[in-house]
């Protein structure tokens, strides 16, 4: 009994020390993959065709998106009849409701996401799961939170290249390049820049330039109050008394979905009347949604920044 | 460990001098220092408007939390107590996240902010529930059953926050905000809501400081002395209860002072609780005001939350406190 154990013992460990070997010799070339791929069980093995290969290759007709950003631009460049799922979050446009799942993109359950039988996943790259969709096999693609107009318009193609909606993709963006221009075209030029705050809450968190909401506003020469902030987060939470004693020209609220702020809560807190985004009316309400998301629509954001520069001109102007 | 002498020793009638002085001194140095400018030079509607309620708010605040520790560490004869001890900071802020969870665009259109109700009421039930499941298992006679209660309370209600909060990931900010405290928003409405409970709070544990001397050598021996034991102990835990919930119901959660403050008292002027409440009382305010002025210009026009700096100070303290050893409760 003992000597047939330790045979077994023996056996055992001449096997992993070949197969470790074996390992170690395949591991720089590639025809050691294939032989792996083949003896591999069943889930790398039927999702073998998909990865990588799925920008040239068959389209992707199975598409769960968890990022609502994402999930605004398949749906504009026509990929929305191939998208299964979409994340809770996910609520624009009106189509993307129909697929709206209990999916969350920050808590994502990978299990659950495979579920859909997906043959795309697109996310934000915010948490571990391109880590296990890979080891599912499921092809993914990360459009993580641009920094610039460039960065939004990148994304959309390699969607477009991804989804085969290549042509619509290039239509969009030329569009987007082409209404922002002409948004921006349309400001007067201010002698004096004004100088504005974006809200992100009422506890007076707001953005440094240094983002993709300061991108925006850098698009009309817009000056930026929480600039002077010399932290190092972009998203710095500031002090009351500065926002007032700087006195911005303009106040943009992202926070009027979430926290019900409006033009009038910010003329009731105390002390704000006498700034003069509040004396001269220049308040203005940005969907939550749209600043806060890098898709399409941010043509409606700067078009809604060139309509309060507009306002703005008009008062210096009479 | 025992006290040498539980008298005030006249050395100690200067104490309560002292710290008026400090006190005053903090409300001239919080009034005076702020991003928008000195006393000369800042908009008197921002000082107005915006930093004195704030100072007001944080002394206000600073006062009730450090009353409130003192008088619970009195209660259950327990040093390391504060006033988040039964549930009330778990109650409130789940009663926050609730709020902020609703959405405050729905809420906005309130006749009265939900917030602070919601969070008060969220507060007082948690306490409530503490105390049943405590008297249920025969809360024992020095107060540790009602502990332990309080920490399953207080899991429960964080757990249940932690859910809402991961169904609504989109009010992340405004709770993390306010669970590291916030006088970032204070105004003078904000003021005049909590001071009549702060106030009916203060005289209901500073008239029994007395009793709370008597607690001290044991509930036996206060009982043959004469004291009351369990309605002391029961006007106590209220008293510091309301007052406790109605300050977190506007500010959030600020750690450390209901700790800090009551020991740092014991350290200068003995444990005897006819000096400790008053002094504690006067000194948390100071604390609070002096602390939020690193909170308002250390990262200047950027705000340090009120909690991570008195916690910053509280936990090197803490230990100094442990190292001394001269704490009594």
């Amino acid at each position: 009994m003992k000597i047939r154990f330790t045979a077994l013992a023996t056996a055992a460990a001449l096997v992993w020390s070949l197969a470790a070997c074996g390992d170690d010799d395949g591991a720089s070339t590639a025809t050691t993959a294939a032989p792996a791929a083949t003896t591999a069980p069943a889930p790398t093995d039927t999702a073998a065709p998909a990865p990588d290969t799925s920008a040239a290759g068959p389209v992707p007709e199975r598409i769960v998106s968890l990022s609502p950003t994402a999930t605004e631009m398949l749906f504009a460049i026509g990929a929305g009849d191939q998208v299964v799922a979409v994340d809770e979050m996910s609520n624009y446009p009106d189509e993307a409701l129909a697929k709206a799942t209990a999916l969350s993109g920050y808590t994502p359950n990978v299990e659950a996401i495979a579920a859909y039988e997906p043959d795309l996943v697109v996310h934000d790259g915010s948490t571990d799961l391109g880590a296990q969709l890979d080891s599912l096999g499921i092809a993914n693609w990360v459009g993580a939170a641009a920094m610039t107009f460039d960065d939004i318009y990148a994304q959309i193609e390699q969607l477009g290249v991804a989804t085969g909606h290549v042509d619509e993709a290039t239509a969009l963006v030329a569009n987007m390049r082409a209404a922002i221009e002409q948004a921006v075209a349309s400001v007067p030029q201010l002698d004096k820049p004004p100088r504005y705050y974006h809200e992100l809450d009422p506890t007076y968190f707001s953005v440094t330039s240094n983002t993709f909401i300061g991108e925006v506003y850098g698009l009309f020469g817009l000056r930026n109050i929480a600039d002077t902030t010399e932290g190092t987060t972009d998203y710095p939470q500031l002090s009351e008394e500065f926002i007032i004693s700087q006195s911005p020209d303009l106040i943009f609220l992202a926070d009027s979905k979430c926290c019900g702020e409006s033009r009038d809560s910010v003329a009731q807190r105390p002390g704000w009347a006498a700034t003069s985004a509040v004396s001269t009316g220049s308040v203005f309400i940005i969907d939550d949604d749209i600043a806060s998301r890098w898709g399409p629509r941010v043509v409606d954001y700067v078009q809604l920044v060139a309509d309060a520069m507009a306002y703005v001109a008009d008062l210096s102007a009479g | 460990m025992a006290e040498q002498h539980a008298l005030p020793t006249t050395r100690g009638r200067w104490w309560l001098p002292v710290s008026l002085v400090v006190l005053l001194g903090a409300l001239a140095l919080g009034v005076m220092v702020g991003p928008a400018g000195s006393w000369g030079t800042a908009d008197w509607n921002i000082i107005w408007n915006v930093r004195m309620p704030r100072v007001a708010l944080a002394g206000i605040v600073g006062s009730m939390l450090s009353l409130a520790g003192a008088s619970y560490q009195g209660v259950f004869r327990n040093p390391l107590v504060d006033p988040y001890l039964l549930g009330v900071a778990a109650g409130a802020g789940l009663g926050a996240t609730i709020v902020f969870a609703l959405g405050r665009s729905t809420t906005a259109g309130w006749p009265v902010d939900p917030l602070p109700v919601v969070a008060f009421v969220g507060g007082l039930l948690a306490v409530l529930l503490t105390y049943l499941v405590g008297a249920s298992f025969g809360a024992g006679r020095s107060g540790v059953t009602l502990v332990l209660a309080g920490v399953a309370v207080t899991s429960l209600a964080t757990a249940v926050q932690a859910f809402v909060l991961q169904r609504n990931n989109d009010v992340i900010r405004e709770v993390y905000s306010w669970i590291l405290g916030r006088l970032t928003t204070a105004t003078w409405s904000d003021v005049r809501l909590v001071l009549p409970y702060v106030v009916v709070s203060s005289i209901v544990l500073l008239l029994h400081r007395r009793h709370l001397d008597v607690l001290r050598v044991g509930d036996d021996e206060a009982a043959a002395l004469g004291t009351q034991v369990q309605r002391v102990r029961l006007a106590v835990v209220i008293a510091a209860t309301m007052g406790t919930a109605a300050v977190v119901s506007v500010s959030g959660l600020i750690g450390f002072v209901g700790i800090v403050v009551p020991h740092a008292v014991r350290l200068l002027a003995g444990s005897s609780y006819r000096r400790l409440l008053p002094l504690s009382l006067v000194i948390g305010a100071a604390f609070l005001i002096l602390a939020d002025i690193p909170g308002r210009v250390l990262q200047n026009p950027a705000e340090t939350p009120i909690g991570v700096v008195t916690a910053f100070l509280g936990a090197p303290f803490f230990i100094l406190v442990l190292r001394t050893r001269k704490v009594a409760a």
